[in-house]
């Protein structure tokens, strides 16, 4: 007989959980006492704040595939990770939150520490589950990894009751079989993937949209050979910026309100659109009244739920996209669509000329967010994978930076949470330990999080941070100058010395203001051992375009503050 | 898109707490819950929920599939009136005094083919199972007469008309893998 701790031990272990991001306090102390016999079992990553704990476990679980784990105690340790549970739901990424519990013979007696969590993650979580006795962890762990990674991932927590923590128990790991409560996967059928076909054979202006459901279904090689045999060009979603390498001819940029002109713009002229695990975010579509309506529509996803949310689609192919696309490969004719993807052409040409040119090559005036994202990205050979924060950052960095190796982007695309980058970051250091993570941030979103200075400190996670400081919570003030008459309420900052904050830590750090320091800061911090902050002093009023404005039709894009 | 009265029936394991996800669902749809009934199945372990909604056929489609994608919910079906077979049932706490003094009311009673279960000095209690509108009917006859002390009325349940049964279907395929 073994303690319910040790259990739980046993089962992580069993389930191969390499790494813990935690915050131990009362109600959770039996399961830190216990892990501390098992130092060398797994990493136990003390992190400053548990939402960070949260984050790092969804930046692990993006950057490796596998499910991330976080540990926390109860009542407030369980609420601070809130946030990181539904920013995991919407964008589908397998974790497991692991939080304490009064006793079982004290719940709904408002005990100290207290709070109705699997209440509060029911409608937040895929699966939540409180246990109350030791013999139930086996099977609520396996049930929980298994949920938290198969089919659509998405997270889970287990609010794990005191007692079945110090309970005693004959610990067996448990595998799930099937269940009739659960399809990971639902069934494909044969003639969808027929009907899709004849769709695709006998389209002229094909648009193939992808989503990060692709990279979730390690199914990167599959879009390449379906593209590439169809002859369809690619526009990416934010999540799915890396699902077709850069420089690919097909590929056409990103989709949506800060999205490629092109793209957007063919959504409105193709005659078929063919949707890969992507939801038709209102990102993407914008007015779905005006959004593609002339097209016929495809849309393959895993979860049956998204399948005419949005958008109707005339054919769904539902399953593992893995599995579809290569269906779909084998059924369609080869094609030639050169005219129709050389129709791209002058789109890209106006937007390079109009926007790119300016934002990555500038010659004078301030330092640019584009040009500090293209060239971190450039001096990384293209290869670092890119986390980012919310806001201006984010676009800046995922429209300039290149990818041209699968999952090289995490960021929170769904929630928009500000704060998501640093810990995040910290999680994809562990979960790709070979790879350089970027995190970039605004002086906004690295102050959500900055706590977590101290576990880049304690962990020596090796996190480029690149603060793109502009003084304002810059994305508003962007809404702002455009939509509310200039009226900038609660957006100018001021910020802190953070050469001192990175000081403080212990972390290695540079200020960029001159243009002719950029190259060389970025070398300094790319090779150094370890962490690195490299703060830029950016242009205060830069605004992220091409823009489809909020609420409106995606192929009208402003190209300049001018067009509003 | 046009309002109808759906009647959604979902099975699910009888876990403590899916209710709760389940009619959250209407919530975030912001869908009224006009009627809910849970109870047992015909299968051992499952659970079985009726629920009825004025919703358009669009945003009902929407509804079941996110009923039926939450974890230990077997399966989510809507229906219309004319594909199911259903009854509800209404308690009348009637006076007795008022029952004695105006022979119409036992007359309205038995109209309705609704039944006394129970009669003392003080009050009667009238059992009337049947459809919505026949329940709404006998109430709105009875409220005319001043008599009801409390009226209570169950949710619909229901049965499908459909010859084949999907669910037991699905757990003989899931149970032979």
């Amino acid at each position: 007989m073994i303690t319910g701790s040790e259990a739980l031990m046993q089962a992580l272990i069993h389930e191969g959980v390499d790494t813990v991001f935690g915050y131990p306090g009362g109600s959770i102390m039996p399961v830190f006492d216990a892990m501390y016999d098992h130092q060398n079992d797994f990493k136990q990553v003390l992190v400053r704040h548990e939402q960070g704990a949260a984050h790092a476990a969804q930046g692990y679980a993006r950057a490796s595939g596998k499910v991330g784990v976080c540990l926390v105690t109860s009542g407030p340790g369980a609420t601070n990770t809130i946030t990181g549970v539904a920013d995991a739901m919407l964008d589908s990424t397998p974790i497991v939150v692991i939080a304490g519990q009064v006793a079982a013979n004290f719940l709904g007696t408002d005990a100290f520490q207290e709070v109705d969590l699997v209440g509060i993650t029911q409608p937040i979580s895929k699966w939540s589950y409180q246990v109350r006795r030791p013999e139930d962890i086996a099977w609520a762990v396996a049930r929980a990894f298994h949920i938290a990674g198969s089919g659509r991932p998405g997270p889970v927590v287990l609010d794990f009751a005191k007692n079945a923590q110090v309970g005693m128990v004959d610990f067996k790991p448990a595998t799930i079989d099937v269940e009739r409560g659960y399809i990971a996967i639902p069934e494909t059928d044969p003639k969808s993937v027929e009907e899709a076909a004849a769709l695709i054979n006998a389209a002229e202006r094909p648009l193939l949209l992808a989503g990060q459901g692709i990279e979730l279904s390690n199914a990167t090689e599959e879009l390449r050979a379906f593209v590439e045999k169809a002859d369809i060009p690619v526009g990416c979603t934010l999540l799915g910026l890396s699902t077709l390498p850069h420089g690919h001819r097909l590929r056409k940029g990103m989709l949506g309100m800060h999205g490629n002109l092109g793209p957007n713009v063919k959504t409105n002229e193709c005659d078929l659109l063919i949707a890969v695990g992507m939801r038709f975010d209102d990102r993407v579509t914008g007015r779905l009244d005006a959004y593609a309506k002339q097209a016929k529509v495809i849309h393959l996803d895993i979860d049956p739920a998204e399948i005419n949310k949005n958008v109707y689609a005339d054919v769904a192919v539902l399953g593992d996209c893995k599995d579809t696309l290569a269906r779909l490969t084998a059924a369609i004719d080869e094609a030639q669509h050169t005219e129709w993807i050389e129709s791209f052409a002058p789109y890209e040409e106006k937007e390079w000329n109009e926007v790119i040119r300016h934002a990555i090559y500038p010659e004078e005036g301030p330092l640019r967010m584009g040009e500090v994202a293209r060239a971190v990205s450039e001096a990384s050979g293209n290869k670092a994978i890119l986390v980012t924060d919310v806001g201006q950052n984010q676009m800046m960095s995922a429209r300039y930076f290149q990818y041209t190796q699968k999952r090289s982007i995490i960021t929170s695309g769904g929630l928009g949470t500000m704060g998501f980058g640093l810990p995040a970051a910290v999680g994809a250091t562990f979960g790709a330990p070979d790879r350089t993570v970027c995190v970039f941030m605004g002086d906004g979103g690295i102050q959500m999080s900055i706590q977590e200075f101290g576990t880049i400190m304690e962990t020596g996670a090796p996190v480029k941070m690149i603060l793109l400081n502009n003084n304002y919570l810059g994305n508003v003030r962007q809404w702002q100058e455009l939509f509310f008459g200039k009226r900038y309420s609660c957006t100018p900052m001021l910020n802190p010395d953070y050469m001192k904050i990175a000081e403080a830590y212990g972390i290695p750090s540079q200020l960029v203001v001159e243009r002719d320091q950029l190259a060389s800061a970025i070398d300094t911090m790319l090779a150094t051992d370890g962490p690195f902050l490299l703060e830029v002093a950016i242009m205060e009023n830069e605004n992220v375009m091409p823009m489809t404005p909020p609420g409106g039709a995606v192929n009208v894009m402003m190209m300049n503050a001018m067009d509003c | 898109m046009e309002k109808k009265l759906y009647t959604l029936i979902v099975h699910s394991e009888n876990i403590a707490g899916l209710l709760n996800q389940i009619t959250a669902v209407f919530t975030r749809r912001q869908l009224n819950i006009e009627s809910l009934n849970a109870s047992a199945s015909s299968i051992k372990g499952i659970h079985r929920y009726t629920i009825t909604t004025w919703s358009d056929e669009d945003t009902i489609i929407k509804v079941t599939k996110q009923i039926e994608k939450k974890i230990d919910v077997v399966q989510a079906h809507y229906f219309l009136d004319d594909e199911i077979f259903m009854q509800e049932v209404a308690l009348f706490k009637i006076s007795t005094p008022k029952l004695l003094e105006n022979p119409l009311i036992s007359k309205t009673i038995r109209r309705y083919g609704a039944r006394i279960m129970e009669a003392n000095a003080v009050y009667a209690v009238v059992e009337k199972s049947g459809v919505t509108d026949e329940i709404i009917a006998l109430r709105t006859e009875l409220d005319a007469f001043d008599c009801v002390l409390q009226y209570v009325s169950s949710g619909r349940i229901a049965v499908t008309r459909d010859t084949a049964e999907h669910v037991n279907e699905y757990l003989e395929k899931i149970n032979k893998g």
